[in-house]
């Protein structure tokens, strides 16, 4: 027998197929089936974790995903190891590791417990009072030492190993929840044709027919019926029966979040199997059929290990066979309880006597008791308990006096009736009604195009939740166009109908006392701890919330809610409704990380675009950067090189004799159409139809505010034709910023764009050798000096490669940019690689670049313009056109602002200690010795060691820095002050003879 | 014509997937991006051979070459034959954009009865409402995609070159999933 | 995330294959360069991020590349209407909900969750 508390002929496991699993180190044998909660009770073990601020013993209170207690870790091995895991909900699997949570030295003794005997100090809100004083001693002592205490459970150390699986899905209708509502709406829904998605948070469908015996359908004993109906939903094509599933977060327009447990309650998963499965549903309905919640009775002491939901213990009976005590107390509000009292009976059970607070309970139930032999107290409520690892007796007592009598238990059960689970409802943006009647919440009004049906909308009749279930499926379905099949019906029936229901605290942890009633078991919240609030000032549930924690984190209200509420009522003297509700937040319970990121992990996390030239660059050894989503060549290190070494030989190499660059990554638009150059015009500040098929400029892209946006080469192919070149991080927002001014402000023009970023391989070759490597290589192309000057583009063929030539530099240099289509990129690069190498140049990286246009005074948009930068500041007033009557950004440059003496200019610094290379980033300051703050003047952009110049250089944008020519200016570090003099920005060859060469 | 074997497509002849999904690289194919009003559409059908579509979705085939609709004024077309659909459109004197775009895109092809289920692995399409012969962009988790359902269980997902790597292996981890 | 209607391709797309533009129906003066500051100011940089129906632009980037205008509820997220770009703002029929108004005939639905939730 697995488990000295398992009752043979009950349940429905199967004895002979069994499971070992450690708890804290010892074996215990459960059953397949079992969850861990079920095992440990078959196995007696009540005490199964310390709470989280009081570290009082904690036991299992619930048979579900609401359980707030029994949080325990488990694993597989070292990496596969999850904390926080509710026991009510796991599976044992064989070979499973269990351990307990927020205890030490061990569960049974807790030092932590101390936090019980001192919790006068940590009353609602004591970290916004305790830790403010003395101040010092927050960094020292009380941030480690919370942070210490703080939190449930250890994460794992190591990298998860499992992988993960995710995919979008589409439905007409997504059932979310598969007990009797729930399967009735799939039915209904299904037999239309309608595309159905059902998922249902537990391994088996039933929801409440895990625990109701009595419940018959179409005589069909409940459980069975509902597992019958899963088969045969599952058998049709139109249809999608996830279990194991929880629907975590319902989104806009019906986008609602699944996650699929694929093999948490497997010993030994296949490999291919992820662990868990990320589904994004959109449906075109939702039917909600979340059930309800039975809330706890609120009492002094009522969270010691054994006390727990009246529905759980049924649970752990009738499905797992498992009598939670040999002699068990039921405490209750509701006729619900009776019912576990009474199958428990029947099993064998001594059931120590029902003590229900209302002077009248449900007539029927009391009837049953009676024919049972179970004593019930009416108006009589337990008003404490004791046992320390379990509960040993309830007091109980007459309503409204008395000293009350001892009975002894080791189970006490309870139900203060049952709480509807708006939680998705209310994620929808829903607005949920409060039901004076039943004193609870049900679904108001609908933001989103579903239903809740069954008890989560308050139906709590059997037939009446089918009914509702059917014609819900029925009505989603033909809403989203399907109207075939058959009407279904259903036929259900069961042995009580369920009165009562209390909200708030019970006899004797009212206003006057101090008990540890407790409200919320996972954030250690007590009735009184609520009152505290009110009295502090707290008057809105969402400040009390906040205050006390009620409800917070993953709980999510699930038990605290409605409890917390009406203790709060009471003491604020306002209905329940004025007080308000605390939003549900999404995930209803909590979702791995790893099934969140499902695939977007390691090469899948972001894609690393490659140039074509990329597998020659990484056989030369070359270093990436990231620019963007692109691996660039960063530089080509030599053996024994340091970078700076590197970037030193490039730099010289490429001014002495040439250099190779791809320049693959630089966005790429085709301009095509009438009036390109008309919008090319209106696009940029430069003019554009004075520009001569055959030659290019270089273009200032503004934002309608002045700043400058991008910049870039422009070469006009054709009449109507130009290929206009972007920043290689700018590609997309430049040519969406080009779309949305031609779609939507100038639609009259004739001219469209095209992306050709990857259409070409853009060799550049630089350098004074540049003509003389590329020379043998180009057909159809007079590439002299006067046939080709500098900014000219041709077509032609480069190694027989039908290519676009540009003659161009970023360097300084006489340069060309090879442009040939993509496929054919390193064929042509090795071929004038083959040039290049016996004539002494060498391959170099975006480093070098990055030095070459510095010591050239070229700008980098991003890097030297920050989008306060106007192309005047930026020194580039020549290429903003006076003539033009209209280009995007020319009344944003006029703004006072923009025209304003003092404005920072981009500028050249060079530093009086030539060896010293400045920090991009670092401050100018006029007057160093000035006392703190400072006035700061502006901020370097761009700093280099320049080995052409055998010097530092810096760009940095000053306040009248054109001004300011000559003049000493300083940049204070952390260990030093260091003396700079404003220059040009042009640091060598400064008449551009090279670059016409 | 450039010497064809100094193309280096990117992942050329990669093969990959599962029993219910296979992902394979297409041959080298010869792309346009073309983009014309409406009155120039029927010049330039008849220029193509191809009745050029006009609603959202449409794609026409024939002899190796599609044509799919991606916007109101935008088609992408593609010739699996090699044809120069430059010189072609260059012969239409009505009033459009041809710009060629063969090397810029390359074509996964995913073909099986779990093929839907595999590009679900990050395409937030409904792929019920793409029959065969609809073509749609979208995207494929952080890739832009153009998705042209050549058959019942028959795609081709078409990508920038850069994409390749990132949209190939994302298709396969879709086709690993698909086939559980 | 949102489920928004392309009028364009005719149908809900995923948000995914969208990017949002900023208000809709301003307009960029024809005299550009001559406008005052003020005039200026109205222009670019003043909205008025209105709790409730804003019409705003979206651009379906990953889809047709077309950009379009929106009414959105900024309260419930609901779309009221989608129209193409140069379009008047359409009259509004009130919240109900995208699909239903967008993509088929408008279910019962308002009427049924009146009735059952209580």
């Amino acid at each position: 027998m697995s488990g000295a508390n398992r009752i043979a002929g009950q349940g429905r496991l199967t004895p002979a197929r069994t499971a070992r699993f450690t708890f804290d180190g010892r074996s215990y044998e459960a059953l397949e089936g079992d969850t861990v909660a079920s095992a440990l009770i078959a196995n007696g073990v009540h005490l199964v974790g310390r709470s989280f601020k009081y570290h009082r013993p904690r036991g299992i209170l619930s048979a579900g995903a609401e359980e707030p207690n029994a949080l325990i870790d488990v694993a597989r091995d070292k990496a596969r190891r999850q904390p926080n895991v509710r026991a009510t909900v796991q599976e044992v699997f064989d070979g499973m590791i269990v351990s307990s949570q927020n205890r030490w030295p061990s569960l049974a003794f807790d030092v932590g417990g101390v936090n019980n005997l001192l919790s006068p100090l940590f009353a609602a809100g004591f970290y916004y009072k305790t830790f403010m004083w003395p101040k010092a001693a927050w960094d020292k002592l009380y941030e480690p030492v919370i942070r210490h205490a703080a939190g449930l459970g250890v994460a794992p150390t190591e990298a998860d190993p499992d992988r993960y699986a995710g995919r979008f899905a589409f439905c007409d209708v997504l059932v979310v929840g598969a007990g009797v509502a729930g399967l009735s709406a799939a039915l209904a829904a299904a037999g239309t044709g309608a595309r159905v998605i059902l998922c249902d948070e537990q391994p088996e469908a039933g929801g409440a027919l895990h625990f109701d015996g009595s419940v018959t359908i179409d005589g069909q004993p409940g459980y069975e019926w509902a597992q019958a109906t899963t088969a045969r939903l599952a058998a049709m094509e139109n249809v999608t029966v996830l279990s194991r599933t929880t629907a975590f977060g319902y989104y806009n327009h019906n986008f609602v979040g699944l996650v699929e447990r694929v093999t948490d309650h497997l010993a030994r998963p296949e490999r291919k199997l992820p662990r868990e499965r990320l589904w994004q549903v959109r449906a075109r309905r939702v039917i909600l059929a979340t059930g309800s919640i039975e809330r706890h009775m609120v009492f002094a002491n009522n969270d010691r290990p054994g006390i727990m939901l009246a529905s759980a213990a049924r649970t752990y009976l009738n499905h797992f066979g498992v009598a939670v005590g040999r002699r068990i107390g039921v405490y209750t509000a509701s006729d619900s309880a009776y019912e576990a009292a009474f199958d428990l009976k029947r099993a064998g059970v001594a059931i120590a006597a029902i003590v229900d607070n209302r002077e009248k309970p449900g007539e029927a139930v009391v009837a049953e008791a009676r024919k049972l032999g179970i004593e019930v107290l009416a108006g009589h409520s337990v008003v404490d308990t004791k046992g320390h690892r379990r509960v040993s007796s309830m007091k109980v007592a007459r309503n409204g006096g008395g000293s009350g009598r001892s009975i002894a238990i080791d189970a006490l059960l309870m139900s203060a009736g049952w709480t509807p689970s708006v939680h998705l409802f209310s994620q929808s943006r829903g607005k949920v009604a409060y039901d004076a009647e039943s004193g609870r919440f049900l679904p108001g009004a609908y933001a989103q195009d579903c239903l809740s049906v069954g008890s989560c909308n308050g139906t709590d009749a059997l037939q009446a939740s089918i009914e509702e279930g059917l014609a819900a499926g029925e009505l989603m379905a033909r809403a989203t166009g399907y109207d075939g099949g058959d009407k279904v019906e259903l036929r259900g029936e069961n042995a009580f109908e369920w009165t009562g229901g209390m909200a708030g605290a019970g006899e004797g942890a009212g206003a006057d006392t101090t008990v540890k009633a407790f409200v919320d078991f996972q954030n250690d919240v007590c009735a009184k701890d609520i009152r505290l609030a009110v009295r502090e000032g707290m008057h809105s549930i969402e400040h009390i919330k906040r205050f006390t924690t009620n409800g917070m984190a993953t709980d999510q209200g699930k038990l605290s809610n409605i409890h917390g509420l009406a203790i709060a009522s009471e003491v604020l003297n306002r209905e329940i409704p004025k007080i308000g509700l605390t939003t549900f937040r999404s995930p209803y319970t909590p979702v791995t990380f790893g099934t969140l990121i499902s695939h977007s992990r390691g090469d899948l996390f972001d894609p690393a675009r490659k140039t074509p030239m990329h597998e020659w660059e990484v056989a030369q050894g070359a270093l990436f950067e990231d620019v963007g989503n692109w691996k660039r060549a960063w530089y080509y290190p030599r053996s024994g090189e340091t970078m700076q070494d590197a970037v030193n030989r490039e730099c010289r190499t490429v001014r002495n004799a040439a250099g190779v660059f791809d320049a693959s990554t630089l966005g790429k638009i085709e301009v095509v159409g009438p009036d390109a150059a008309e919008f090319l015009n209106l696009m940029y500040t430069n003019a554009w139809d004075t520009l001569k098929p055959g030659r290019c400029r270089y273009g200032i892209m503004l934002r309608e505010d002045g700043y400058v946006y991008d910049d870039g080469v422009v070469g006009r192919i054709a009449e109507d034709r130009f290929h206009v070149t972007t920043t290689t991080g700018g590609a997309p927002r430049v040519m969406n910023h080009m779309e949305d001014y031609l779609q939507t402000e100038f639609p009259h023009l004739r001219v469209w764009l095209t992306s050709t970023t990857e259409q070409w391989a853009v060799i550049a070759v630089q350098g004074p050798k540049a003509r003389e490597i590329i020379e043998p290589l180009v057909e159809g192309i007079d590439i002299s000096n006067e046939a080709f000057p500098h900014m000219s583009v041709r077509e032609g063929t480069v190694c027989g490669v039908p290519a676009r030539l540009f003659r161009m530099s970023f360097t300084g240099e006489l340069g060309y940019e090879i442009n040939v289509p993509a496929d054919y990129g390193q064929a042509v690069w090795e071929a004038v690689w083959a040039r290049a190498e016996p004539l002494g140049a060498c391959a170099y990286g975006t480093e070098t670049m990055h030095v070459l246009r510095a010591e050239k005074g070229y700008i980098i948009v991003g890097q030297d313009t920050d989008g306060t930068v106007t192309p005047y500041d930026a020194g580039l007033a020549w290429a903003v056109s006076k003539k033009k009557a209209d280009f995007v950004g020319i009344r944003g440059l006029k703004r006072p602002d923009l025209v304003k003496e003092g404005r920072k200019q981009l500028v050249g610094l060079v530093t009086k200690d030539p060896g010293v290379v400045l920090e991009e980033g670092t401050q100018i300051v006029a007057d160093p010795n000035e006392p703190k703050p400072m006035t700061m003047l502006g901020h370097v952009t761009s700093s280099y060691w320049s080995e052409n110049c055998g010097r530092s250089i810096a760009m940095a944008l000053i306040a009248g820095g054109q001004a300011r020519m000559g003049q000493t200016l300083y940049a204070p570090t952390a260990d030093r002050t260091i003396a700079v003099e404003v220059s040009d920005m042009v640091f060598i060859d400064k008449n551009g003879e090279r670059l016409n060469g | 014509m450039a010497d064809q074997t100094l193309r280096r497509p990117p992942l050329a002849g990669r093969q990959g997937g599962s029993a219910a999904a296979r992902i394979s690289m297409a041959a080298p194919a010869t792309r346009l991006s073309l983009r014309a009003g409406a009155d120039a559409v029927p010049a330039l059908s008849a220029a193509f051979g191809l009745d050029l579509p006009v609603r959202p979705k449409g794609a026409a085939s024939a002899g190796g070459r599609h044509g799919l609709w991606i916007g109101p004024d935008e088609w992408l077309l593609i010739d699996e034959t090699g044809a120069d659909l430059m010189a072609l459109a260059a012969a239409v004197p009505a009033m459009h954009s041809a710009v060629d775009v063969s090397h810029r895109n390359v074509a996964i092809l995913v073909s099986g009865p779990g093929a839907a289920t595999a590009i679900a692995v990050g395409c937030p399409l409904d792929l019920t409402r793409l029959p065969a012969g609809a073509a749609a962009r979208t995207v494929l988790g952080k890739a832009e995609v153009v998705l042209f359902r050549t058959g019942e269980d028959d795609y081709r997902v078409e990508c920038w070159r850069s994409f390749a790597p990132y949209a190939f292996d994302l298709l396969v981890e879709g086709a690993d999933d698909a086939d559980l | 995330m949102l489920l928004i209607y392309c009028p364009y391709c005719e149908e809900d797309r995923s948000e995914l294959e969208f990017r949002h533009g900023g208000d809709a129906h301003i307009v960029r003066p024809t005299n550009m360069a001559d406008i005052s500051d003020e005039e200026f100011e109205e222009f670019f940089f003043l909205r008025d991020n209105p709790k409730g129906v804003i019409y705003e632009r979206w651009r379906h980037i990953h889809g047709c590349g077309r950009f379009f205008n929106a009414a959105r509820d900024t309260v419930s997220d609901r779309f009221l209407a989608s129209y193409k770009t140069g379009e008047p703002k359409p009259a509004l029929s009130g919240a109900s909900p995208a699909s239903a108004q967008l993509a088929e005939p408008p279910a019962q639905i308002d009427e049924t969750t009146e009735g059952t939730a209580k």
